[in-house]
């Protein structure tokens, strides 16, 4: 018993240290360090829920912690800076789409290729079911070791890639499937054969396909939108983000060296182009946000799997509820309406 | 007695200079050789010699393709809200401003009404000189706009692309104009109003990605530099150096990314041609 208020009395000391440094600097710089630090406290007090036999009075206190670490928590995580976001879409353990495609759907049956020069590994399509229903997913995958790593091209893909992304859409179509689009690329591979084989043509004619499929689309941001090489995947009825990725015209990077003349100027440019989920919420560019568990969806696929497919059910049952002519013209406006920011002088 | 010395003190070069030389003239930067300016203006800015293709702004091509050089300009008004206000090394919003006293233009287009051969079109042409002829929300609410009016009246729409791509300093906005551009030309497609695309020097990144590829036919003036990605942004990541004419006009022909390369002096006729085919 003794133990248990001792390490009580240790966590609160710890916890108020980090609740007066994280008042001090005021949302500046060091959240990282702050989160480890948090991560720690509740290891300790997890530990000291899980001993047996407390007094009333510990569990009380126990909870009072819970509480003080899931304000200072929140805190944290909201007051994440655009940079600190790109890193989180970008972490290697976050879930990629066949990690989501694992834990979200059933049945699922890949099919390859573009009909025309090859099969592009940086995009997954494929035949699933969402809680027994049919549906189509296509999202760009990332590897985690070197080796698949080059053998997905980074999540970058080439003009086949949205070839074949857009011939699962059209089977999808024909057989009045709903389509579900992943989106998690870097961009567009920027190669010498991309280019040859007509990577823009590639891209223009998904988004202009796209806007008049006579199914449902509902796009995911999972993690990195990179530009066009995003949005040739990502022109839906809904267009979701999570909360931890960005979606940009151009990486922090890439802006940083072409505006700054110096890419370490990232964290500037990140700030300046506005590209986490909060911002394009507020800007009205996309239809809503998916939470992520505490800490961000690499820290449990489950739960992140969890609260996507939620998401997605709640938003196909209310897609498929509207006629279609009625969920064209819808699609149409909504693209049309988008990022009015003109005035007419 | 100096044999040189000057009698009557220094020379007198306070009067008007007779003969004016500056301006008469320019170098072709590909052939290298001197052009009297006045053939080069009727040579439809083209190279004499080279046929080298000079960069000409979104004015003279819609002198060159409308009819007596008529037309009404539509849509001219829009100005840009600075959405992100966005600041680099300069702030976006003087960037705007020195634009705009530079060209005379609200933005990087001109929207027009006009004629071509005696038939009525709708022409979208870029202005490269303002701020590389990015797509920002004002552009491509424009080009919209100028679809939709191609749908209205079924006047072909002929778009002239001159652009680097997507505004950065519009940020995620600049992106989601390729989706409505896209968008719209989805419904000029199924109006069967004709699209004509004409790529010229240089059509890059999400203009190229969207709308530029998108024609009915997709026709490049020779010469002009046409791609997705850059060609500095591609030999860093591929680490080689590219190809001699890699991603210029007559590549993307050889690759069947272009219907066909042609000189401007044939462009009215040909696009006059193609009208005469694709409408009643």
């Amino acid at each position: 018993m003794a133990d248990a208020t001792l390490v009580v009395t240790g966590a609160d000391f710890l916890l108020s240290m980090v609740e007066t440094r994280w008042a001090k600097r005021n949302g500046s710089r060091m959240e990282s360090k702050a989160q480890l630090e948090l991560e720690k406290i509740e290891q300790q007090v997890a530990k000291l829920q899980s001993l047996a036999g407390q007094s009333e009075e510990t569990a009380r206190q126990i909870e009072q912690l819970n509480q003080r670490l899931d304000a200072l928590r929140s805190q944290v995580t909201g007051k994440l800076t655009a940079w600190q976001r790109t890193e989180l879409a970008r972490h290697p353990q976050r879930p990629y789409t066949l990690d989501y495609v694992e834990r979200v759907f059933s049945d699922w049956s890949e099919i390859h290729g573009d009909r025309g020069f090859a099969d592009d590994p940086a995009i997954v399509c494929g035949m699933a079911r969402l809680q027994g229903e049919e549906v189509m997913v296509i999202g760009h995958q990332k590897a985690r070791d070197t080796k698949q790593k080059v053998y997905r091209n980074f999540g970058m893909p080439n003009p086949e890639g949205y070839r074949k992304a857009l011939r699962a859409m059209k089977i999808a179509e024909k057989f009045g499937r709903p389509i579900l689009t992943f989106v998690d690329t870097p961009g567009a591979y920027p190669g010498l054969g991309a280019e040859e084989r007509g990577q823009a043509e590639a891209i223009a004619r998904n988004l202009r396909e796209m806007a008049r499929l006579r199914v449902p689309i509902i796009t995911t941001i999972t993690g990195e939108g990179g530009s066009g090489g995003a949005l040739a995947i990502a022109v839906g009825d809904r267009v979701l983000m999570m909360e931890n990725s960005v979606y940009s015209v151009i990486s922090p990077e890439g802006c940083a060296s072409i505006m700054w003349r110096d890419a370490t100027k990232k964290e500037l440019a990140a700030e300046a182009l506005h590209i986490t989920a909060k911002d394009l919420d507020e800007m009205q560019c996309i239809d809503g946000i998916v939470p992520e568990p505490e800490g961000g969806a690499h820290t449990d696929h489950e739960a992140a799997a969890a609260l996507l497919s939620a998401s997605l059910q709640e938003n196909l049952a209310k897609l498929k509820a509207v006629p279609i002519a009625e969920l064209l013209a819808s699609r149409y406006n909504k693209f049309r309406q988008i990022a009015q920011f003109f005035r007419a002088e | 007695m100096a044999w040189f010395k000057r009698e009557s003190g220094e020379l007198d070069t306070s009067g008007e200079k007779k003969v004016r030389t500056e301006g008469l003239w320019v170098k072709c930067e590909h052939c290298r050789q001197i052009i009297w300016k006045k053939d080069l203006e009727d040579n439809f800015q083209v190279c004499p010699k080279c046929d080298k293709h000079f960069r000409i702004d979104a004015r003279a091509r819609l002198a060159q393709l409308l009819d007596d050089n008529q037309y009404e300009i539509f849509d001219s008004n829009l100005v840009s809200t600075d959405p992100l206000k966005f600041v680099d090394l300069k702030a976006y919003s003087s960037r705007l401003k020195t634009a705009q006293t530079d060209t005379g233009l609200k933005d990087a287009i001109i929207n027009a009404r006009g004629k071509l051969n005696g038939r009525p079109v709708i022409v979208s042409a870029m202005e490269y000189s303002f701020i590389g002829g990015s797509m920002g929300a004002v552009v491509g609410e424009a080009i919209t706009r100028a679809i939709e009016q191609g749908i209205e009246s079924k006047a072909p729409v002929i778009i002239i692309s001159a652009s680097g791509g997507a505004r950065m300093m519009e940020g995620v906005i600049s992106l989601m104009q390729l989706a409505k551009i896209s968008a719209a030309l989805a419904r000029l497609d199924e109006a069967k109003v004709p699209y004509i695309s004409v790529l010229t020097d240089p059509t890059t990144g999400g203009v190229t990605a969207s709308f530029a590829m998108l024609g009915d036919l997709n026709i490049a003036e020779p010469g002009a530099l046409i791609g997705f990605a850059g060609p500095r942004v591609i030999e860093q990541t591929i680490r080689q150096k590219l190809p001699q004419g890699f991603q210029r006009s007559e590549f993307l022909l050889e690759h069947g990314m272009l219907d066909a390369v042609v000189h401007r002096k044939q462009l009215k006729s040909y696009i006059a041609r193609a009208l005469n085919f694709m409408a009643a």
